[in-house]
């Protein structure tokens, strides 16, 4: 019978298959971090149970840290959420890239990078945002923390099998459109519950063309669509970005690996529950409007007034985003001023997305009115867009250098957007009170941050970027 | 964990759609290292005012509807962040029972885990109970997890779709991972042959 890659590799890693009971999956990968962990260990200790594989344990700090003075934690319950972190880990036996560890940061970032992200695994994650490490071809969810405890407890969770969507994203991206343009574009038109109850694959030759950063950005935010997961097919470009990152198979071992990956596609008559097409050269540079991922438009468009929705119930929604927003409706998206720049996240802090923002803002200033900082995802991005330069091309236009974490993505450290302030934010929400209460989120790609942080508003990021690099540069990362 | 059967008590409404675990609490609350005493920071944001007063406008802020123990709210509600915090809040602050149009995937398994009965029920199912209201309060609705069923005051019976094998961990509020741990040799077996099989 034919299969989808999301039938491989979840049969794969059924343990336990019975009637009217869900299936008991095998987790390969279990990454940690210092927010939602903390109960889980505790929960082990009052049953007086271990960590059945602490080998197939990955832990990190990337929530409450602070990205000025990282040893510094001010907030005292950040402090011993961070120390709880590092007493579990010692005394469960877990590896922790801890504060001191050049290989600390986003758990998101340094998953791929450090090679623990394979295809063909099972990764989970007590963080939603897990779904990024399926642009490997692996299975990869976010859980809470009593899941967190029972894959300590047991390496294995029960889970239903999902419902199977094909996104199929076909066509040549215009100029200046990014992998964020298409999964905000694709939130914008099918909304933020379309992937409730799916695992989605994104297939397609815009996706094949995507480097390994570009396909994480993509499956990173399809839990901003709902998604249980996402998934892309491994192929050459995959397996050149593990080629010889620390944990990944080497030589002999590392071929092996390659072919049996190269099976993990789906079967050319497999069938889905649902099939969306899209073509990717109707996409443009997009930015967010309002206080969901769905309310976004592209930079020509025009927010919407009060009264533009047919139902009741969405008028009030709409009122209330707008009201949020500090919009009336019928604003342009080109004339909204940011004072906050945010280049970031476990959605675009990779070192493709800091190069790319690079080309925009070369040689020019950071517009008076903002504050733009750069949060590398990973100490190892940080070192790297260093030794490329990086970092005194942002500080010369006037951008801050910060160390990695999760920082304003959420404001769970002190980088936080006042209240009533606009930030222009490579993050994956805009839900109220993200940022910090009040804030204004709107969420762009990397080189539409640059472009605001230059203009001081929202800008076309086509009318800036160097027209010579009309393919932006599909560099493979770190 | 105690076993969940039925519930009776008044609902409280959220006529909202897609309220996300950022507004059922944020992040600033996120950062103790026990379960207990979230319910004070439940939809902080939207029950507190930036200068610490109560926000009268809030649904949820009338002495009635703290007596709710039901929630009653739109489409997709707990979507976003996967924290557990979102039911252990929802939870302590006295909500047994959550009703909506539909829940995100993580937020739905989340309440499951911590004994809060999240029930689906059709836009229209929901709108009728709206009318059985007395002041801001949907008068007792009595759940029966074991039928499947919520039934008004005025008699009309809701059905609604509940996965077996949760439903039973559940009704008998059962230890996950003991009953996991019952597993062991299937585990190792798979284990095993993983090694092997590479």
């Amino acid at each position: 019978m034919s299969k989808t890659i999301i039938d491989k590799l979840w049969d794969r890693h059924i343990v336990v298959k019975e009637e009217n009971k869900p299936d008991l999956l095998y987790i390969d990968l279990h990454l940690i971090h210092e927010v939602t962990s903390p109960q889980a260990f505790a929960g082990l200790r009052e049953k007086n149970r271990t960590v059945r594989r602490p080998d197939l344990c990955f832990a990190t700090m990337d929530h409450n840290i602070p990205t000025i003075n990282r040893f510094n934690i001010k907030d005292e319950t950040s402090r011993l959420q961070v120390q709880t972190l590092e007493k579990n880990c010692e005394e469960f036996g877990i590896q922790l890239e801890g504060l001191n560890s050049g290989q600390q940061g986003i758990v998101h970032v340094i998953g791929p990078e450090l090679g623990l992200t394979l295809p063909g695994k099972t990764i989970v994650c007590g963080d939603s945002h897990t779904s990024t490490h399926g642009a490997f071809g692996a299975l990869s969810f976010g859980i809470g923390t009593s899941e967190v405890e029972h894959v300590l407890a047991t390496q294995t969770l029960w889970q239903n099998k999902p419902k199977q969507m094909n996104v199929k994203i076909d066509g040549e991206l215009g100029f200046g459109v990014t992998a964020k343009d298409v999964i905000l574009w694709f939130i914008a038109k099918f909304g933020t519950n379309v992937g409730t109850g799916y695992i989605i694959e994104f297939s397609g030759s815009t996706v094949r063309k995507f480097s390994m950063e570009e396909r994480m950005t993509l499956c990173n935010m399809s839990i901003e669509a709902g998604a249980k997961a996402s998934v892309v097919s491994p192929d050459d470009v995959t397996f050149s970005y593990i080629s010889g990152k620390r944990y990944a198979p080497k030589d002999q071992e590392f071929l092996e690996s390659c072919k049996r990956w190269r099976e993990l596609r789906s079967d050319e008559n497999a069938t889905f529950d649902q099939t969306i097409e899209i073509d990717a050269s109707e996409i443009e540079p997009m930015v967010t409007w309002g206080t969901t991922p769905s309310m976004c438009l592209p930079i020509s468009g025009v927010i919407p007034a009060e009264d533009s929705s047919p139902s009741a119930e969405e008028k009030q929604s709409l009122k209330n985003a707008l009201q949020y927003m500090g919009f009336n409706g019928n604003e342009k998206i080109e004339d909204i001023p940011v004072q906050h720049v945010f280049i970031g996240s476990c959605t675009n802090s990779r070192l493709s997305d800091l190069l790319q923002a690079s080309k925009v803002v070369e040689g020019k200033k950071v517009h008076p009115e903002v504050r733009a900082i750069i949060v590398p995802g990973s100490q190892a991005v940080k070192k790297e867009a260093e030794n490329l330069g990086l970092h005194q091309m942002f500080i010369d236009a006037g951008f801050e250098w910060r160390e990695s974490g999760c920082s304003m993505c959420l404001g769970m450290n002190d980088d936080i957007v006042p209240e009533g302030e606009r930030c222009a934010s490579t993050s994956n929400r805009n839900f109220a009170g993200r940022q910090g209460k009040g804030a204004r989120t709107h969420l762009v790609s990397p080189i539409m941050a640059a472009a605001a942080a230059l203009e001081g508003k929202f800008t076309d990021v086509r009318s800036i970027l160097p027209k010579k690099e009309q393919e932006v540069d599909r560099y493979a990362g770190v | 964990m105690p076993g969940f059967k039925t519930h009776s008590g008044s609902a409280a409404v959220l006529d909202r759609d897609h309220v996300d675990t950022d507004q059922i609490i944020p992040k600033q609350f996120l950062k103790k290292i026990d379960k207990a005493g979230y319910g004070e920071f439940l939809f902080f944001d939207w029950r507190y005012h930036s200068n610490g007063e109560e926000n009268e406008n809030f649904e949820l802020n009338s002495p009635e509807t703290k007596e709710a123990s039901i929630l009653v709210t739109g489409k997709n509600f707990g979507c976003g962040s996967s924290r557990e915090h979102a039911p252990w809040a929802l939870k302590d602050y006295g909500f047994q029972v959550i009703i909506a149009e539909s829940f995100a995937d993580i937020f739905f398994n989340n309440c499951v885990k911590n004994g809060i009965l999240p029930i689906r029920l059709s836009k229209d199912e929901i709108k009728t109970l709206q009318k059985e209201m007395s002041g801001k309060l949907i008068r007792t609705l009595r759940v029966d997890l074991d039928q499947q069923q919520v039934e008004n005051e005025k008699g009309e019976v809701f059905h609604f779709e509940f996965d077996p094998y949760w439903k039973k961990m559940l009704l008998n509020g059962w230890d996950e991972i003991s009953i996991t741990l019952q597993q062991e040799a299937s585990i190792k077996k798979y284990e095993d042959e993983r090694i092997v099989n590479g």
